[in-house]
């Protein structure tokens, strides 16, 4: 493993942090956890793909087509080994938001009789810290077939309430999707624990790693899950690419969700089947310079170690905890300390709305996102109408953090709270 | 401090203390109204009579430049024919679009043009409006309820 990394050395691989915000500061971005910030590597890669090697991959027969096919299929190759998968079990998909909805709408397509039809009577169970992401999809495929939603409770600490898994994941559940960490609260949720209790009853796992992946180590062969689903733009990689990874019985198995050119075997003017995946899931042309991107994206993380990542995030985590303890008036939404905790921090000042205390926080030049975070439910849950939101990453410091504590009390000044 | 521009004392006094923040139980119709992409939600009570806006009262959660806009805007439409009233929310909303390029006329606009510098804010422009759009929703739900 490579020696942990300095964020400030790392900063000057991300062109961005070169921009002057307003009130002349330079650059505090808190707001990973929406999206990273990209290095020099993943800007090249895309743009060496469209200068040197565009051609719509797995067609034509010029030396064109055949770069860019080895380009994209080398990210695919790449991403495999990333998240310890075969390549074969990798779909490219244009966002993580995507790849959801793709497994909702191709067990919805299942054949009646299937192990993936989903029926009336059914179950699917969710937590009620899922992103919308991982929430309406379900909730539209339960609408479509007239299956049941359920979901675990989240506690006061923002942790999943787990006493009633059981009873939950009875035997007429066959989906328990579930977020890996939660893009609110940071809490990590024991994915192994529940995804076993998911297998015992014949239910399928579904994984939102969109805030997990980017941040530490993920192996689907050792979490025991059935489908990932995660972003590129989140883990430093292009916007318009996501992942979904699925286990090779399952991608053999399911329907395919989009049609068209590129995902069959044979075509008449009446009836097609199907490539054998991954083909079978990437209709059409794919979006070839941003998985060559995300290649890219996967090369600078395991450069820098995802273990040393991980280190760092929960090294500032801890700091930024310590820091927000010793604030009045402010109350942080989500365990408070560093167990099975990710790098994020929501927290709500007494007197201020949330927009107002991000607005106050840009004139520092401190980047965080404010509002519901995309998580209606769990702001109900927790009462209130949204949160700012502190995410960091490898390229912040201590330094970010100590600006963003001193912003808040500039914040709470201005509003004389 | 460009903050300044945006967060004006006027803006302050209002979010500290804003008027007609208590739902009237008559009106005309009652409207709710939210920004999806901050989650701020506001219930407006309205009672038009006689082409009048008769009675106006709200309540709802948000950050400090809705609460005040939505504060400053009842003041301005409250006791006005509808089409005046309907006037001032023209200004209103071109002063909103105005990339900070106008002031506003405080003759027409009173406290509201303290809500100028918003519109350097893109982001904040809708917090400016959601009041205001609400205002407007009402009116029209009431002229076709009393069939005007």
């Amino acid at each position: 493993m490579s020696k942990k990394f300095d964020p400030v050395e790392v900063r000057k691989d991300f062109p961005i942090f070169s921009k002057v915000m307003r009130g002349n500061s330079g650059l505090v971005y808190l707001d990973s956890g929406a999206t990273s910030q990209k290095p020099r590597e993943v800007l090249d890669a895309e743009r060496e793909f469209y200068e040197k090697n565009n051609a719509a991959v797995h067609r034509g027969s010029h030396l064109l087509a055949e770069e860019a096919s080895a380009a994209y299929e080398g990210a695919r190759q790449k991403v495999a080994s990333f998240i310890g998968a075969n390549v074969d079990d990798v779909i490219f998909t244009k966002s993580a938001t995507e790849s959801l909805n793709a497994i909702a709408y191709s067990l919805g397509n299942s054949k009646s009789g299937s192990r993936y039809e989903i029926k009336s009577g059914d179950r699917i169970v969710l937590s009620e810290m899922e992103h919308h992401a991982n929430l309406i999809p379900w909730q539209q495929l339960a609408k479509r077939t007239g299956a049941e939603l359920a979901w675990f409770d989240v506690d006061s600490n923002g942790r999943l309430d787990l006493s009633n898994a059981s009873e939950l994941i009875n035997s007429r559940t066959k989906i328990v999707a579930l977020t890996h960490q939660s893009n609110v609260l940071g809490t990590i949720n024991p994915v192994s624990e529940i995804a076993a209790i998911a297998h015992k009853v014949g239910a399928l796992f579904v994984l939102d790693g969109c805030q997990s992946v980017p941040h530490f180590p993920v192996n689907v062969q050792s979490l025991g899950i059935d489908f990932l689903a995660f972003s590129g733009h989140k883990a430093v990689g292009p916007t318009g690419v996501g992942v979904l990874w699925a286990k090779a019985e399952h991608l053999a198995g399911m329907e395919p969700f989009l049609f068209g050119g590129s995902m069959i075997e044979s075509v008449t003017m009446t009836n097609a089947t199907w490539a054998p995946a991954p083909r079978k899931f990437e209709a059409g042309v794919p979006n070839m310079a941003q998985a060559v991107g995300l290649g890219a994206a996967v090369d600078y993380l395991q450069k820098l170690g995802m273990a040393n990542v991980a280190a760092h995030d929960e090294e500032l985590t801890g700091y930024a905890l310590e820091k927000f303890s010793a604030l009045s008036g402010v109350r942080i939404i989500g365990p408070k300390d560093l167990k099975d905790r990710g790098a994020v921090i929501s927290f709500v000042v007494d007197g201020i709305h949330p927009h107002d205390v991000g607005q106050v926080l840009d004139q520092y030049g401190v980047a965080v996102r404010t509002g519901h975070h995309c998580a209606w439910p769990l702001m109900k849950k927790f009462g209130i109408t949204g949160t700012t939101r502190a995410s960091f990453y490898l390229y912040n410091d201590f330094q970010d953090i100590d600006i963003l504590i001193d912003s808040i009390d500039r914040a709470q000044k201005y509003f004389k709270v | 401090m460009e903050l300044d521009s945006l967060y004006q004392q006027v803006i302050l006094d209002h979010y500290k203390n804003p008027k007609h923040k208590n739902l009237n139980e008559s009106y005309t119709a009652q409207v709710h109204h939210v920004n999806p992409s901050c989650g701020d939600e506001i219930t407006l009570n309205i009672q038009v009579q006689a082409g009048k806006v008769a009675g106006i009262s709200w309540d709802g959660v948000g950050c400090s430049i809705s609460q005040a806009s939505t504060s400053i805007m009842t003041e301005l439409v409250l006791g006005k024919d509808i089409d005046s009233a309907f006037e001032i929310l023209g200004e209103f909303t071109d002063l909103m679009q105005s990339k900070g390029t106008k002031s506003g006329d405080e003759e027409v606009l009173e406290d509201a043009v303290a809500l100028a510098g918003v519109s350097k804010f893109p982001a904040r422009i809708k917090c400016a409006l959601l009041g205001w759009m609400a205002f407007k929703d009402a009116v029209l739900q009431s002229k076709d309820k009393l069939g005007e």
